[in-house]
């Protein structure tokens, strides 16, 4: 077994995982019970993607890729920002469902 | 050297997916918003920094591994800042950790901080 095939299986591999990662991440998207799980989610969905992309320039050999994941990641890093910020301002019971398996949300006057 | 490279490079992409995939496990397996959090930042940072410096070790060009030592260290620092950021909305908009969590530190501090929210 040469070298060139055992990195090829394991770029096969690596993606592979990724992809599932990717499934399991847009599972809890959809299922998530609150808002901040969503926020959560498409942040991890950014550092998944970051990854896809490093993988990709491997397979090719463009290393161009590693400009274009760090694009992602400032993007992604920008966005979690805004969209905490929009849940810290506008983040209440009208946007989100009630999580079942925590306790209910604590009583303010708000 | 050069017949040990593809056998690093492969290593370290499995080593990184498979962290990666940890941390989707973990998001979707783990009770709380607050415990996902962990999983998240921590286990996913890890592994996409450990993908990018596969690729540095793959090309092995001067600028295209500085630029992944960049971008790693940028990850590196703004993963832990967008938690933190994304923690504390949830808390003080009042999303309650869950039953399994037995401290709460900021829980003095925070009816000053809705306050300061809601004024």
């Amino acid at each position: 077994m040469t070298g060139e095939m055992f990195l090829n299986g394991c770029l096969i591999v690596s993606i592979s995982v990724l992809l599932i990662a990717m499934a399991v991440i847009i599972v809890r998207i959809v299922r998530g019970p609150t808002l901040p799980d969503r926020i959560l989610g498409l942040d991890t969905l950014v550092t998944v993607s970051i990854g896809v992309i490093a993988v990709f320039g491997i397979i090719t050999g463009f290393p161009i890729y590693v400009d274009i994941a760090i694009a992602l990641g400032l993007v992604g890093f920008l966005s979690t920002i805004a969209l905490a910020n929009f849940l810290l301002r506008c983040g209440d019971d009208t946007l989100t469902r009630r999580d079942h398996n925590a306790p209910a949300r604590r009583q303010d006057n708000a | 050297m050069h017949d040990l490279l593809p056998y690093i490079v492969g290593l370290m992409c499995l080593f990184g997916s498979f962290f990666v995939l940890v941390a989707a496990i973990g998001v979707l397996r783990l009770n709380d918003l607050y415990m996902r959090m962990h999983a998240a930042s921590k286990a996913g940072t890890l592994g996409s920094g450990v993908l990018l410096l596969a690729i540095a070790v793959f090309v092995q060009d001067a600028s295209v591994v500085w630029r992944a030592l960049a971008g790693v260290l940028f990850f590196l620092l703004t993963a832990p800042i967008s938690a933190h950021l994304l923690a504390r909305a949830a808390y003080i908009v009042g999303y309650q950790p869950c039953d399994l969590t037995t401290q709460d530190a900021i829980a003095d501090a925070a009816p000053s901080l809705r306050e300061q929210r809601n004024s």
